[in-house]
């Protein structure tokens, strides 16, 4: 069987160990396989449609990308495999308990922080959710590792940070690092109010082009579902990853992030 | 199913323990609750956590980490070979399976274990004492300048071969495997009481001067084949055994012929703490010698190979042997350096006769035994 080469970007030095033991699972059951790191999405989507990579581990703005840049040289993209920690996600606008905002609409002209300028979950789909209903906000952006869509939680952080400092009236993250940051001390119980709740969006997904190793993408596949978190060698890379299993890709959760990347990313796609 | 209501306790207020209680006994756990953030909590916690959510019910799936768990061993008794998977994790701990193997060498119960390890580390825990009041550093000293200088030679002498003592075992506890939690406790606590020896010796010597003796290459060359020793049962029994059992008499020694209370102290605290070191040498290679006959052979050679190493060195500094003198005889005058250069030569048998004694303890025959003390270094320890 032809080595299969998977594309992932490095948002964090985890990376590494994760698909090395990944490629070392793999190749114990008979799939050759090997992994490239990008630095960026945009790389890693432009490597896949030359051809350098078969899969790629996409964040969802990356697969909206790659959807639409493979349609317009007429080819045809898949989410083939996703977490079981990507589906139903939402994300949450953060404001200060005793801040006197009480509705979306108290928003209207007030700083809100965000994430990355090109986090789904930090910024754009939080920004077009307000901006959807109608509301003018100040974006403040927290730019930890452009490129990287958000995936380090770094600028979800700052963006909390400058919320309890009083250097912006909200601020925007995913659902579950509202928990994940009470956990660690940064947000008290009661010192901030959840005021907004976004809809429901899928985040990550492997990626295919039309073309791709039919067999090799096929085991990749069955490899996938077959990992179990009982299994003490796959559960530290699970755990690393994120996620307690993995599911079949699905397209149903992208369209808040494709009406969100219409109006902020702007012709991002056309310049291609 | 059953109900859970957190009534207003948050899940960023630990009301996740709850939901996770109910989820141990039932599959299926409907929650209820007042917290603010509980609609948005909930459902994010049981992504994390692998649970089905819908409607504010949970699901449980089994996403168990203990799955290929195993018991590190037992609380009370070390297991003869612990794995390097167990790692530190307590003994008796349930360890999750896939933690990372640490290098463990010296992980053979056999190599290393003594059963009196826990009532040691017991004894020396209740015995800590603090430099800083255990001493009478301002008890008053009428002894002569040239008496004091020796007294600052011996301490000199005294503080390298105790840095040894503190450096060599420690250099095993960094890869002894922590299984054997007493032994790895007592090991620590031998540091411990060496450190204090080094600040005592030290504090010592220079309470009237403000310089220091000589460190000879002889001693030094010593101290190396100690530090350089790769086996852990061989630098026991060279450093405990032989070193430290000599040491004891030296302590004693000073203890006994210092001219001042502070003196005296400091050698009769650090000999409390060195009888306890040589005990455990001794309980361990003994069990050690018991298990491997082959052991004492290779103890034996030991001996020998530091012999021929260090028979090209000036053996115990003169200036060390010489300060013993004087201290032993307390003046200048000739009857009394008499005195004090017999009293030395009694020390050196003394040790003689403790090494082959502690060496027949071992399972050397008395002959061997005699043979073996008097190939032991010239320097002491």
């Amino acid at each position: 069987m032809k080595e299969l080469v998977l594309g992932a970007v490095a948002y964090d030095a985890k990376v590494v160990p994760i698909w090395d033991g990944f490629r070392e699972w793999f190749a114990q059951r008979g799939l050759p396989f090997d992994y490239v790191l990008f630095t960026n999405y945009e790389r890693q989507v432009e490597a896949h449609l030359r051809g350098d990579i078969d899969v790629a581990w996409n964040s969802p703005l990356a697969w909206l990308e790659a959807r639409d840049l493979a349609a317009k040289h007429r080819r045809r993209a898949d989410a083939i495999v996703m977490r079981d920690t990507d589906r139903d996600l939402t994300s949450v606008v953060l404001v200060r308990a005793d801040s006197a905002i009480r509705t979306l609409a108290d928003l209207g002209g007030k700083r809100v922080g965000v994430g990355a300028a090109d986090s789904p979950q930090a910024t754009l789909i939080p920004l077009a959710s307000i901006a959807e209903a109608g509301i003018n906000v100040d974006a403040v952006k927290h730019d930890v590792l452009v490129g990287k869509h958000g995936d380090h939680v770094g600028g979800e952080r700052l963006a909390v940070k400058a919320l309890l400092a009083g250097e912006v009236d909200a601020a925007c993250l995913i659902d579950g690092n509202r928990l994940a940051f009470a956990n660690e001390g940064l947000l008290a119980p009661n010192a901030t109010r959840v005021l907004y709740q976004t809809g429901a969006y899928d985040h990550c997904n492997m990626t295919v082009l039309d073309g791709a190793p039919v067999v090799a993408i096929e085991r990749f596949r069955e490899l996938l579902f077959a990992m179990d978190y009982a299994d003490p060698a796959v559960r530290p890379l699970l755990d690393m990853e994120g996620l307690k299993r993995w599911l079949p890709g699905r397209t149903s959760g992208y369209a808040l992030l494709e009406r969100a990347a219409a109006s902020f990313v702007g012709g991002w796609i056309a310049s291609r | 199913m059953i109900d859970v209501d957190l009534g207003d306790l948050g899940l960023d207020e630990g009301g996740h323990l709850l939901v996770q209680r109910a989820l141990t006994a039932s599959p299926q756990v409907r929650v209820r609750g007042t917290a603010p953030t509980l609609a948005v909590d909930l459902p994010a916690w049981c992504r994390v956590r692998g649970y089905a959510y819908v409607d504010n019910v949970i699901a449980r799936v089994n996403v168990d980490r203990t799955h290929g768990a195993e018991r590190a061993g037992s609380i009370e008794t070390a297991v003869e070979l612990p794995p390097a998977r167990w790692g530190l994790a307590a003994r008796g701990a349930l360890v999750e399976a896939g933690a990372p193997s640490l290098d463990l060498p010296l992980a053979e119960k056999r190599e290393l274990w003594a059963d009196e390890a826990a009532r040691l580390y017991a004894q020396a825990a209740a015995a800590q004492w603090d430099p800083a009041t255990a001493i009478p550093w301002t008890a008053p000293s009428e002894h002569p300048p040239e008496i004091e200088d020796a007294i600052v030679q011996i301490m000199t002498y005294l503080i390298e071969n105790e840095t040894a003592a503190l450096l060599v075992p420690v250099r095993f506890l960094g890869r002894l495997h922590p299984h054997f939690r007493e032994v790895m406790q007592l090991l620590a606590i031998q540091a411990a009481d060496e450190a204090r020896h080094i600040e005592v010796f030290t504090r010592r010597a220079t309470l009237h001067r403000d310089v220091l003796g000589l460190s000879t290459a002889g001693g030094q060359a010593s101290l190396a084949t100690l530090f350089d020793e790769p086996d852990f049962a061989v630098a026991s029994f060279l450093l405990a055994v032989l070193g430290e059992g000599s040491f004891l008499a030296l302590l004693w020694f000073i203890r006994d012929h210092a001219p001042d209370a502070c003196t005296r102290e400091v050698a009769r605290f650090a000999a409390q703490d060195e009888a306890r070191h040589v005990a455990f040498g001794l309980a361990h290679l003994a069990r050690h010698a018991a298990l491997d006959p082959s052991l004492l052979g290779r103890l034996a050679a030991a001996i020998e190979r530091r012999h021929a190493a260090l028979a090209s060195t000036a053996g115990l500094n003169a200036l060390v042997f010489d300060a013993l003198v004087l201290l032993a005889a307390g003046s200048w005058e000739p009857a009394d350096l008499r005195r004090g250069h017999a009293a030395v030569v009694e020390l050196v048998r003394e040790m003689d006769a403790g090494r082959r004694t502690r060496l027949v303890r071992l399972g050397f025959d008395a002959t061997t035994a005699e043979r073996l003390s008097s190939l032991h270094t010239r320097n002491f320890m």
